[in-house]
């Protein structure tokens, strides 16, 4: 260590700083990463460009009426790397992503559409075992690939399989799902541990490479809506926290309904090896993405029986109440830590990073 | 996991919390210097369970947001070379340099990837020999003796297509530094631990002394900081000034004597600026001459590269407790935690994106006094 | 700076003339280097940043440690509790619990 006394004092209020980035020029990886920027990007160039009332729901899928039926209509796009990873592959996610959106409408998928942009020099074995994958999940959810797409993009200008899927499916009468619905007093339940998923993928991304025991959660949820809806069709409204995790999908619910969100740090479900896989990275797991879970807003009178329909199904079985919905903070999701003191749960802003400090 | 889960008990919590209420009779103004314990502090919410006179004033310990804009912009011109792969730690990546950040340089076509350990960069040079692998070595006195293992390696097994660029930075200096400030408010400091794992405590004693601060050696889960502030507190509480080691199970008083050989062989003290406060004397690191071949300053000819930082953020005040981030005229406005402009916006437990973030919260609602349950 | 976890040596070898460990953290396994601590052995457990082991984890200290706070605030139970005053500066306990169903209630 110098000698301190040679220290010269620095300006400390001579702080500077550089512009600020406001715009983005170019698209950057955040504008997928399922917060604030993919948000904005819906906001101020979708949506305008588009108009309609239907987009204008926002919801994880849309619920249209056509020829006197109710009808969810949804789309997703995928793009995971690596194709195969502990529990799954891009084919499982797929078929289970659509299915799932519109699961969160209330609907069980009927028909599913699928486009594949391959790239020149994927192996032909490889896309046929995400193919298989795909059927394989498409049967176990009930669901028929109706029609499809194949295009090819020149090496380099792919990673190998991107696929797109579309799906619709008959929204039951009396199923109104949306975060407009929420009143203060519903409670929050989660059907199960989370951040899974997330954890399994960044266990085999390069760069980031760990050992654990742990497989995604990728599953489809429409039996477990079902089994919910059975209990009462009066529920307010689900969401499967998949990109930007369970911070995510409740933000954007407490947005949309005006009411705010707490939730109890210590009842959210988290398996201890994603606890430590976070704790790692220097992660929150909240903000850890899952494929096979959701959240639901329920009232309160229909909370006990929800809870044990939940808990009657596989994907359910270790469902739990986590919080509830308050007419303090609207719009603002706010967390009681395991101490007992406070936090807020913000939308995150682009990717999860690993971080170090 | 086994020594992080006990460090997080809610019952010795309250036993903590118990006694510090009990000893606290007056206003104590204490800065925790590590960014990591900013963030259990905001991520457990401490700060509300203190005592109303115990004022936590977070420091500057975050590396990444502490990087000049300077070395982002040499960065950044970098990584835009078509032969370069760009590795980093995740963090770095979003600290905005001038007009863009790295996750716009990889939008530009910059090969920027995002590695765990600066070992994983290494082992990308080994396996892309046709091209240049540039590791961005940011951090404190902990990060410094992996990357400086790192480049040790490189030139042990002659890779040669791999470089570091270094912005090291040092935690004494930058104390000494606050408390040289002719209107600091800091009277007592929680040392950062992992920093000390590797330096030792040494370097505290003449501070603690010079200044009359108690400086607490301390952790990083809940109970290590209530028990930094407990420590903190009750040296304050009886007028004493002494270094303690509150996180013995980690912190030797000698540090670790490998790492330290192996910082004096691949360093060099230099002076370093901090984004925002300016240039601190002796506070940085930078590749002693013996590793020049490995300095991606030199390999990429971006010694030139010099960066006015444009003033308008008075992070400075923020940090010594002057201001509060409220205060600010850019703070809300130009500078959010979307488009930061200092460093205490640009990390998320910094002082002004905790404030920006709390002050949403207060302006919707009752104060966090009242129950959210309305 | 900071983000450092403490971790358990499963193996050690030699790669490349480095010293080299699996070690897990509450299983979760990762490769980290052990060249600053030359004399680490399985079984032990050391802080482990960003792939590289910087310090024994001293498991007497720790209990120390924990067995110190256990003894806190032994003497104060009778008086007023500070805890209540904690929580109220903090908000309310969790949550008011008026016809909650049974999980959400403390």
């Amino acid at each position: 260590m110098p000698d301190i006394t040679e220290l010269r004092a620095p300006d400390l209020t001579a702080w500077t700083c550089p512009a600020p980035l406001r715009d983005h020029p170019r698209v950057v990886m955040g504008h997928g990463g399922g917060g604030a920027l993919s948000a904005e990007l819906v906001q101020h160039i979708f949506a305008p460009a588009f108009g309609g009332e239907v987009l204008a729901q926002l919801g994880d899928s849309a619920a249209v009426s056509l020829g006197g039926a109710r009808l969810a209509f949804s789309t997703d796009s995928f793009v995971v790397r690596p194709l195969f990873f502990p529990g799954g592959s891009i084919g499982d996610l797929a078929v289970n992503g659509t299915v799932n959106d519109l699961a969160m409408s209330g609907a069980r998928a009927a028909y599913l559409s699928c486009g594949f942009i391959l790239e020149e020099g994927a192996e032909v074995a490889v896309v046929g075992r995400v193919a298989e994958a795909m059927g394989a999940a498409a049967r176990a959810a009930g669901v028929e690939v109706a029609t499809g797409d194949t295009k090819v993009v020149e090496a380099g200008h792919g990673d190998g399989i991107y696929i797109n899927t579309s799906g619709i499916g008959l929204i039951p009468a009396g199923v109104d799902l949306r975060p407009q619905r929420v009143v203060p007093g519903d409670v929050v339940i989660v059907s199960g541990d989370i951040g899974v998923h997330g954890v399994a993928i960044m266990s085999v991304r390069e760069g980031l490479e760990f050992g654990v025991e742990i497989e995604s959660d990728c599953a489809a949820l429409g039996g477990l809506v079902e089994a919910m809806l059975a209990v009462t069709p009066d529920l307010h409204v689900l969401r499967d926290p998949t990109r930007g995790g369970l911070a995510a999908a409740l933000n954007e619910i407490a947005a949309a309904s005006g009411t705010g969100v707490v939730i109890q740090e210590r009842s959210v479900p988290v398996p201890p090896t994603v606890a430590n896989a976070c704790a790692i990275l220097g992660l929150d797991p909240l903000y850890v993405a899952n494929e096979g879970k959701l959240v639901a807003f329920v009232p309160r009178e229909h909370a006990d029986a929800v809870l044990d329909a939940m808990r009657a199904h596989p994907l359910g079985a270790a469902a739990t109440v986590i919080g509830e919905a308050v007419e303090a903070h609207p719009g603002m999701v706010v967390a009681r830590t395991g101490l007992g003191g406070t936090r807020v749960v913000d939308l995150p802003i682009g990717e999860q990073l690993p971080r170090i400090c | 996991m086994k020594y992080i889960d006990e460090f997080q008990n809610p019952d010795l919590a309250r036993r903590l919390l118990d006694d510090i209420h009990s000893t606290v009779t007056r206003p104590w103004a204490l800065m925790e210097v590590c960014g990591g314990q900013t963030h259990t502090i905001i991520r457990h919410g401490i700060d509300q369970l203190l005592p109303e006179p115990v004022e936590l004033i977070h420091g500057p310990g975050c590396p990444v947001c502490v990087t000049p804009l300077e070395v982002i912009d040499k960065a950044m011109e970098i990584a835009s070379r078509p032969e370069v792969i760009f590795c980093s730690f995740g963090d770095m990546l979003r600290v905005p340099g001038t007009g863009r950040d790295l996750f716009q340089v990889r939008a530009e076509g910059g090969d920027v990837r995002v590695v765990y350990s600066p070992l994983d960069a290494l082992r990308i040079a080994r396996e892309n020999p046709d091209r240049e692998v540039v590791f961005f070595g940011i951090g404190f006195e902990t990060t410094a003796p992996p990357n400086a293992m790192t480049v040790h390696q490189a030139r042990r097994l002659r890779i040669r297509n791999f470089s570091l660029l270094v912005s090291h930075v040092r935690v004494p200096p930058a104390i000494e530094a606050i408390m040289r400030s002719p209107d600091c408010r800091v009277q007592a400091f929680l040392a950062a631990g992992h920093v000390c794992s590797v330096m030792g405590i040494g370097e505290y004693p003449a501070l603690a002394d010079r200044y009359r601060v108690p400086i607490v050696v301390t952790g990083f889960e809940p109970l290590d900081i209530l028990e930094g502030v407990r420590r903190t507190v009750r040296q304050l509480e009886r007028g004493e000034h002494t270094v303690q080691n509150a996180y013995s199970r980690a912190v030797r008083p000698e540090g670790n004597p490998s790492a330290l050989a192996m910082l004096e062989d691949v360093f060099e003290v230099t002076d370093r600026a901090w984004r925002g406060i300016g240039v601190i004397p002796d506070s940085g690191w930078r590749l002693s001459p013996r590793y020049r071949d490995y300095d991606a300053e030199y390999r990429f000819s971006v010694t030139g590269i010099h960066t006015q930082e444009p003033a308008e953020c008075r992070s400075g005040e923020v940090l010594q407790g002057l201001l509060k981030p409220n205060e600010c005229e850019a703070f809300g406005t130009t500078c959010t935690p979307r488009s930061p402009l200092g460093a205490t916006m640009v990390s998320s437990e910094g002082a002004c994106a905790a404030y920006y973030l709390y002050r949403r919260l207060d302006t919707t609602t009752a104060p966090l006094e009242g129950s959210p349950v309305a | 700076m900071c983000l450092a976890v403490p971790g358990k040596v499963m193996d050690i070898e030699l790669r490349d003339g480095t010293r080299m460990a699996t070690v897990d953290f509450g299983g979760v396994v990762k490769e980290v280097c052990l060249e600053y601590l030359p004399d680490l052995q399985v079984g032990e457990y050391a802080i482990v940043h960003v792939g590289f082991a910087l310090q024994r984890l001293d498991e007497q200290s720790a209990r120390q440690t924990l067995d110190l706070f256990a003894t806190l605030g032994m003497l104060q139970e009778e008086f007023a509790d500070p805890w209540e005053l904690a929580a109220e500066a903090g908000g309310a306990p969790w949550p008011d619990g008026s016809g909650a169903p049974q999980e959400v209630q403390k």
